[in-house]
């Protein structure tokens, strides 16, 4: 195995070596076992944190080599760069909006659909817009709000007589953020509504009766008194992916608005990364934008985990 | 495990009431959430001449097969045919599922039945990329992939999104409540380690890694950025990319458009559908308990 040829090479002395020899014997299964997701786990996720962190501190157009630029993107970013603050503004708003919505619909639509009768139909019917894929379904919302008469959505409101002139949802810089918050929230229910749906099922009985005995009275307080307090770990998992798909928007954004999009109006954070690496080829000014996010997400998943910690 | 709607229904009549009311609003609101979907199989179905009705109908008079024809048969001016999209989505998609639970099994069981050097350190941070938005490695993947000669392969769709966070998570919350007395019992019988790893561990944890493909299926299927970056040439192209390029609300492409929305959906929602009561089973223990 490679460990061993590794090991043996790195050092000369003879008691090292010996002692290596016994690490490697009395660890060589578990390492073995997890050697292959753990190499790719290194290459394709921590090492690329790291220099992404790297890269974002020079300038690299994958021509030249990278030359340290200290903290000048980081600067330009948030001083220069009007295009950055207009994606950051969308984001922002974007998250603020469909995250917290989509956390507490999928835990209160989870909540209930656990006590129905044919609680798998319903939420198969809940959770099916989740499974399919963003960039298609935004294709076909599209067409709800396509900008002629033929669009569902405009059809309705004329008839109905709210506006005269279709509406040009998509194109109209003053809609297009509504257009890609509307088809998200449709997509919102996530990992979140199954991981909360299946944490429902994970209380025990007992304490449901226990707390009748103790006087709670209606599905409410046993909501606030024993299901919340018992789901913590369930709640953190749900807010982290939320937090993590909200701030992440892209696919829905592009297919709605496209790169560039009218005036900015869908441009997002991730657009903006995936415009400077992908399209123009700054890696480190796109990295900085990457390392941004990377700072955003993680505190606030520090926070989550702060709220939510099992006492 | 018994169903947690606990509280006692009482039969009186208000109470009666307000679940009908519940059943009503939630019986509503799945008819809207689900409409977009209806549409598309709805329309996957409609023949041109019900595309140009004005005003717009939603229900399909006469349903007819041509949509998927055209879509299927070339009639598209495009040198890439369909099928070639269909292929490449569903050959890397399953590449990627069939790796990443056979190695984050491996590696869960690795980590937690055996010992290696720093497995406290390496979990933490596991569980911590769980906590960050993966845009952050895309460009240094890129450029190993890049240096690699890999972009435009299947390859670079398949390799990077093999070691996923969230699948070692789910398998490794499995491993650790499995019995070591089992795993024993399996060497005294003389099992070698991967006997035991694949004869003994993986049969006993089967609705885990039922789970772990259904989802991995879902999200890789869907995916866009990573088709998005490693790939250009057209004949690599992935389903979802090619969706996003016939996109467009021109009304002649709206047939073939929903019969290609019907190809890309139908099979993540039939997978989820066979699998569901398995799925709801396994993620009880997706919690992370800070």
């Amino acid at each position: 195995m490679q460990e061993t040829s590794v090991a043996i090479n790195v050092n000369k002395s003879p008691e090292l070596d010996q002692r290596l020899l016994k690490g490697w014997y009395k660890y060589r299964i578990g390492i073995m076992f997890s050697a292959p997701f753990l190499i790719l786990f290194f290459v394709f996720t921590v090492v690329p944190v790291f220099t992404a962190i790297f890269l974002s501190l020079t300038n690299y157009n994958m021509i030249q080599k990278p030359s340290f630029a200290g903290i000048t993107n980081y600067r330009l970013l948030f001083t220069d760069d009007r295009v950055f603050l207009i994606a950051l503004k969308n984001t922002f708003i974007f998250a603020g909006i469909t995250g917290p919505l989509g956390y507490v619909m999928s835990f209160v639509m989870a909540w209930i659909i656990n006590q129905l009768h044919f609680r798998n139909v319903y939420s198969l019917a809940f959770y099916a817009p989740s499974v399919t894929s963003a960039v298609t379904m935004s294709t076909v919302w599209l067409f709800f709000f396509s900008s002629d008469r033929y669009g569902f959505i405009n059809d309705a409101l004329i008839r109905i007589g709210i506006i005269n002139e279709p509406i040009l949802w998509t194109k109209d810089p003053e809609y297009i953020l509504w257009v890609i918050v509307i088809i998200s929230v449709w997509m919102s229910m996530g990992t979140g509504f199954l991981v909360f749906l299946a944490g429902f099922q994970s209380i025990p009985q007992y304490l449901y009766e226990a707390a009748a005995i103790d006087g709670i009275k209606n599905q409410f307080m046993q909501l606030w008194y024993i299901t919340l307090p018992m789901m913590k770990p369930q709640l953190l998992f749900g807010a982290v992916t939320a937090i993590v798909n909200a701030f992440g928007v892209f696919d829905i954004a592009v297919a709605v608005a496209g790169i560039p999009s009218p005036n900015y109006a869908g441009h997002t954070i991730v657009t903006h990364l995936y415009d400077y690496a992908f399209i123009r080829f700054q890696m480190g000014y796109a990295s900085a934008v990457a390392v941004f996010l990377f700072i955003l997400t993680f505190y606030l998943g520090r926070i989550s985990m702060k709220i939510f910690s099992a006492r | 495990m018994k169903k947690s709607n606990s509280f006692n229904r009482k039969k009186s009549k208000r109470n009666y009431a307000n679940w009908t009311i519940v059943y009503m609003l939630v019986t509503v609101l799945v008819i809207i959430t689900s409409l977009p979907l209806v549409y598309v199989i709805i329309t996957a179905f409609k023949p041109l001449d019900e595309l140009f009705i004005y005003p717009p109908r939603f229900f399909v008079k006469r349903p007819t097969m041509r949509n998927f024809a055209d879509l299927l048969g070339g009639l598209s001016s495009s040198v890439v045919p369909f099928t070639r999209y269909i292929f490449n989505s569903l050959f890397t998609t399953s590449a990627i599922v069939a790796s990443t639970v056979l190695i984050s099994s491996m590696g869960a069981y690795g980590l937690v039945k055996h010992k290696i050097p720093f497995g406290n350190i390496i979990f933490n941070i596991i569980i911590g990329a769980l906590m960050f938005s993966p845009h952050v490695k895309q460009i240094p993947s890129y450029l190993v992939v890049n240096r690699l000669k890999m972009l435009d392969t299947y390859w670079a769709l398949i390799i990077p999104r093999i070691a996923v966070a969230y699948n070692f998570f789910l398998m490794k919350q499995f491993i650790e409540g499995f019995p070591d007395e089992l795993l024993e019992s399996g060497r005294m019988d003389g099992a070698g380690e991967w006997k035991v790893f694949s004869r003994i561990m993986m049969p006993n944890i089967k609705p885990a890694w039922i789970t772990l493909i259904v989802l991995s299926f879902i999200l890789n299927w869907n995916d866009f950025f990573n088709a998005l970056i490693y790939t250009s040439n057209q004949s690599m192209k992935v389903l979802t990319l090619v969706m996003q390029q016939v996109g467009g609300t021109s009304i002649a492409r709206q047939g073939a458009m929903a019969a290609g929305a019907f190809l890309v959906t139908a099979p993540v929602i039939t997978m989820y559908m066979a699998m569901q009561s398995n799925v709801l089973e396994t993620m009880v223990h997706s919690g992370i308990k800070a």
